[in-house]
């Protein structure tokens, strides 16, 4: 009795002692966290109910919900509205991002998942494949994007003079200038940045197919398309919605790619460049700050549902 | 302590040694000046301020920014509303001045008897509240440039009409291109959705007689026909004498068609002058400058102000060594080292009577008239607006250029929000 109260006393304070170490061992991280995420966001929240300007970050005042709406009676009495939930420009930014996100990581997906077959079969060279199509990723954006932006120049760049070549356009085109081709410049330099990145997690999640099931399905004699969606598709379904939530958090809050190629096309502009151009270039701070603001709750309310709806399909599935 | 009284000397002894290695600190202060990088304007800058490093005995350190103002803007309000000591002199637009005043010194009491040497309504325009807040370095006016040997050779004359430099730019592009050169363009100029697209917009509209945008008074007087005729003619050129990248164009852009010979016309600024008759250069000697068409007879030419100026940062750690640098760029020595290298117009006015001046740059003398008649932009009336009035005009006219909506209509928008904007004042 005594020898075993003892060992639970000391399994217990092992216990503990494991709580604790967890507990020094994460909270420089969390420390770290609050100060580089959690204090800004806290601060850019503030700022959107006040009315900071850059010249004077300290000296703001309160004004409420005035950033984000508010009503105004005008001398001839008439009232209208004004703030950022009524901005037009803001809500173009908005259709814009969610245009942009969509299009962008459904490509990027399906081209992704592509890649990560051909490069989850066997052949030589393999590894080296693999190194070389993650390239595009590992190149900075800001220095893609520059890239891309000599390679559609209307006058000198290589895309015009290979279409041209080729035939498939009469005469030389002004990509980024146009504001009809500019959003899909802008899409195609993603999906060529971005794909790698998505054929990469899809490859992690093919090469968790146990090999085996494969095989029965080859002695069956199933055609290898059914055997992609009943088979391949449905294992590797948690990696690949993880992929998409990753690149949907990341093309919602575009910039660098939008800013180096067309910074100020209202065909292109994100949510990210227009708070920008808010906080900094108009000298509305706060005015910025309410859309940064909104852009967190449209980024949150989006994971929210993505993940709660993904909850809903699975638990459908897996009662049938 | 432990190291008690032996430690205790070893170390002052050690500060001493540094002290007495280094000097006395402000002897040799090491300044950061920030610009943007157009042309050879980073090239020359170690030249420029080699005769003031030795004088001194400091050292400058040029950090180059992107060439567009907007975007420098952006980066030099952030850097100064986080008070960023990095910096110690910021290259300014002529248009910032109201609204970054806050953050420069005053340099009125230093610059008592150099600023009257500047012509007075540059020096106006970097005056806030009566405080000096940046010295003028050199100026700019921008001009049409065209090929003297392309006109000849296809007998047109120097337009002084943009209806008539539609004709001459069409006749010398079909011209070229039937002889061979399929990337030949009538004319170039900037229309990228930009700080510059306002220029050349200012300038199409007040050369029709359609105003300034916002007057001095501060009324809006963008929406009329003359500026919507204006616009129209301009979109006329884009896909025609102009290539429509046109309008995804900056300065260096539209150097590059024209300096690679291929473009009859262009309109830039003075430092494309030197660039142009540069070794490198396709169209070495053989282009001429002009003022800027007008609308119709009888209308005058209109060239934007632009021109750059030196702001001292209040949050300099080496005040003293910044505002001597300042003074020093300010002044006769730099500018005219300036205009002879960089063809850059100076702003003293004795300089254009100088004979080095104009016999390295034959063209800077006679520069002075377009620079006397060249129209501000609306950033005096509008005051800490105009980056967004500014935008909002831009962004009207790109869309017009653009095919999207007509010139008329577009105006019309562009005074409902700008008069939303103004509210009851600027």
């Amino acid at each position: 009795m005594a020898n075993t109260g003892l060992i639970r006393e000391n399994q217990l304070s092992l216990h503990q002692q494991r709580q604790r170490a967890a507990f020094w061992f994460l909270a420089p991280m969390l420390v770290a966290l609050f100060c580089v995420a959690a204090w800004p966001l806290l601060r850019t929240v503030w700022f959107s109910f006040t009315d900071t300007s850059l010249n004077d970050l300290y000296g703001g005042k309160w004004i409420g919900f005035d950033n984000y709406l508010r009503v105004q009676t005008l001398s001839n009495g008439a009232v209208r509205y004004k703030g950022t939930l009524v901005d037009p420009n803001w809500w173009n930014a908005v259709w814009n991002t969610v245009r942009f996100s969509v299009v962008s990581v459904l490509f990027e997906t399906i081209l992704g998942l592509i890649v990560a077959l051909v490069l989850n079969a066997e052949f030589k060279g393999r590894g080296l494949v693999r190194a070389a199509i993650l390239i595009p990723w590992a190149i900075p954006t800001i220095v893609s994007a520059k890239m891309w932006a000599w390679m559609l120049n209307d006058q000198y760049g290589i895309i015009n003079d290979m279409a041209l070549r080729l035939g498939l356009i009469t005469e030389k085109m002004a990509w980024t200038a146009n504001t009809d081709t500019a959003m899909y410049a802008v899409l195609m330099v993603d999906v060529w940045k971005t794909t790698p990145f998505m054929a990469l997690l899809c490859l992690a999640g093919l090469q968790m197919v146990p090999r085996d099931i494969y095989e029965a399905a080859k002695i069956d004699g199933i055609h290898p398309v059914k055997v992609f969606f009943k088979i391949t598709l449905p294992l590797i379904r948690p990696a690949l919605m993880v992929a998409v939530i990753f690149r949907m958090l990341d093309a919602l809050r575009v910039f660098d790619l939008i800013y180096v190629l067309t910074p100020n096309s209202a065909a292109t502009k994100t949510m990210s460049v227009i708070s920008r151009e808010n906080l900094i270039d108009f000298d509305k701070f706060a005015y910025g700050s309410a859309q940064s603001t909104l852009l967190f709750v449209i980024l949150a309310v989006f994971v929210g549902l993505y993940i709660w709806l993904g909850k809903v399909d699975l638990s459908g599935e897996s009662g049938k | 302590m432990s190291f008690g009284f032996k430690g205790r000397a070893l170390r002052s002894a050690a500060v001493l040694a540094i002290v007495g290695a280094l000097g006395t600190p402000a002897m040799a202060d090491e300044i950061f000046y920030v610009s943007g990088a157009v042309g050879n304007a980073v090239e020359n800058f170690a030249n420029l301020v080699k005769p003031w490093e030795e004088a001194t005995g400091h050292k400058v350190t040029m950090v180059p920014m992107p060439a567009s103002t907007t975007d420098q803007f952006g980066q030099y309000r952030l850097w100064l509303a986080a008070g960023a000591a990095d910096i110690d002199l910021y290259q300014t637009d002529v248009i910032w001045a109201p609204q970054l005043a806050d953050h420069f010194l005053d340099l009125t009491e230093v610059a008592k008897d150099l600023a009257p040497t500047h012509f007075p309504s540059i020096i106006q325009s970097q005056t806030v509240n009566g405080k000096l807040v940046a010295l003028p370095i050199f100026t700019d006016a921008p001009a049409l440039y065209y090929r003297k040997d392309l006109l000849e050779k296809y007998g047109v004359a120097v337009p002084k009409t943009w209806a008539e430099l539609t004709v001459a730019a069409q006749a010398v592009q079909d011209g070229e291109r039937a002889a061979g050169k399929g990337d030949f363009w009538g004319f170039v100029w900037q229309g990228n959705a930009y700080e510059g697209l306002t220029c050349n917009a200012l300038e199409w509209i007040k050369s029709f007689g359609g105003g300034q945008i916002v007057e001095a008074d501060g009324s809006i007087s963008v929406n009329n026909p003359k500026a919507a005729a204006a616009l129209d003619t301009v979109k006329g050129w884009v896909g025609t004498i102009s290539p429509e990248g046109v309008l995804a164009y900056q300065e260096e852009e539209a150097r590059g068609v024209w300096q690679t010979g291929n473009a009859a016309f262009m309109r830039n600024w003075p430092y494309a002058y030197g660039l142009g008759n540069g070794a490198d250069s396709a169209v070495k000697d053989l282009f001429g400058v002009t003022t800027l068409p007008v609308g119709a007879e009888g209308d005058t030419s209109a060239a934007t102000l632009g021109g750059w100026n030196v702001a001292v940062s209040k949050y300099s750690k080496h005040p003293d060594a910044a505002i001597s640098l300042a003074m020093y760029l300010a002044g006769p020595e730099a500018q005219k080292q300036r205009a002879i290298a960089e063809s850059n117009l100076p702003t003293i006015v004795a300089l254009y009577d100088d004979a080095d001046i104009a016999a390295a740059q034959p063209i800077i003398p006679q520069w002075k008239d377009v620079f006397l008649n060249a129209v501000p932009r609306p950033s005096a009336p509008t005051l800490g607006k105009y980056n967004e009035v500014s935008s909002k005009f831009w962004s009207a006219v790109h869309a017009t250029l653009s095919g999207d909506g007509t010139a008329a209509d577009n105006l019309a928008g562009l005074e409902a929000d700008l008069t939303e904007l103004k509210g009851d004042a600027w």
